[in-house]
């Protein structure tokens, strides 16, 4: 394999995901802001974790002053999905890939690196998913510790629009698969209507934000995955146009 | 504040581990059906349920956050990228409150 172009093309393919990290990674500063972190803090936590939902998820249960389990529980669930691109990239590599790229490529699995990683034909050089790293962590953290210092600079009419970006990069990963899958588009709306309602169960309401996601996570998980099983490839290992084709029994 | 860096550590450990275990250690597909089905569902099932409400409750007024996670929905259906879709729900929210508040 030729290591140095196909870390170029690594760079190139990244470059969309490193503006869209920036972007969405600079709410996360400002947020990390709100809550008293420190610019120094924000970044090395972006550095460590490059992970958007996980990291915002924590962010509550920091400024909650919640237990240490309940953060790495919470963390467990919301980034229970890399646990399976993690697998399917493992079929990617070269069997005889050593053990140190594989504890490297591990650092890159986020949902878009993942997702541009799988759809390298053939066998997946591990200095290809480094190209896209090498661009989009960088973008991750400095959006972050960028949203930290500018974070209470910029008009409060621009801080209160950034901060739905991240939840409309959510949306824009749920939506598309649910449009050509029932069973999704079914999920979509229960999961939505359990949040909302969540709250309003008085045995429930006292229960903190992380806790409210792992439990319903778990829950309308595990039921989908007994009433719908999946029965072929699809989804996160597949390509994203190939999963409406997968079939429910 | 160094509790803070135990949090940072702690939830870095957790997502490191989950995301090199499997690539270290499972060289087999996962031929359990209903706990891959499981794996399948839980990003779509947890995305949603952090978007929703929250994404109304985080904007100046509910009626800009519905405006925008109306048009991310829309757009979404659409095709289109998550970069365009989360500047295009910004740029609504900040439109609609320049108006309305």
């Amino acid at each position: 394999m030729d290591h140095k172009k196909n870390f170029l093309s690594g760079m190139h393919d990244g470059i969309p995901i490193a503006l869209g990290y920036f972007a969405v990674s600079f709410t996360l500063g400002i947020a990390c802001r709100n809550i008293g972190l420190s610019a120094v803090e924000s970044t090395v936590m972006s550095l460590t974790n490059l992970t958007s939902a996980g990291e915002f998820a924590a962010l509550n249960i920091i400024v909650a002053g919640a237990g240490y389990w309940e953060m790495a529980l919470s963390q467990l669930v919301i980034n229970l999905r890399y646990m399976l691109m993690s697998a399917s990239l493992s079929q990617k590599l070269a069997p005889d890939t050593p053990l140190y790229h594989r504890l490297m490529v591990g650092y890159g699995v986020t949902d878009e690196i993942f997702g541009i990683s799988i759809n390298v034909p053939g066998r997946l050089d591990p200095f290809y998913t480094y190209g896209a790293v090498a661009i989009a962590s960088p973008a991750w953290a400095l959006g972050t510790c960028l949203g930290v210092v500018l974070g209470n600079v910029l008009p409060a009419r621009i801080v209160v629009a950034l901060s739905v970006a991240l939840y409309g990069m959510f949306l824009a990963i749920i939506i598309p698969p649910a449009k050509k899958d029932k069973i999704l588009a079914l999920l979509v709306l229960v999961s939505m209507a359990a949040s909302w309602a969540f709250p309003l169960v008085p045995f429930f309401a006292g229960i903190s934000g992380g806790m409210k996601i792992i439990i319903l996570t778990v829950a309308i998980s595990a039921i989908a995955a007994v009433l719908f099983p999946v029965h072929e490839e699809k989804g996160e290992a597949a390509k994203p146009e190939d999963s409406a084709e997968a079939c429910h029994e | 504040m160094s509790e803070t860096y135990i949090y940072i550590a702690v939830m870095a450990l957790v997502t490191y581990l989950i995301r090199v275990l499997p690539l270290t250690l499972i060289r087999r597909e996962i031929k359990n059906v209903t706990l891959r089905s499981f794996l399948y569902y839980v990003p779509y099932v947890t995305l949603s349920v952090m978007t929703f409400p929250a994404m109304m409750q985080s904007t100046g007024s509910e009626w800009s956050g519905l405006a925008a996670f109306l048009a991310a929905v829309a757009l979404a259906w659409r095709g289109f990228s998550l970069f365009s879709v989360a500047v295009a729900a910004c740029v609504l929210v900040f439109v609609i409150e320049l108006v309305i508040c």
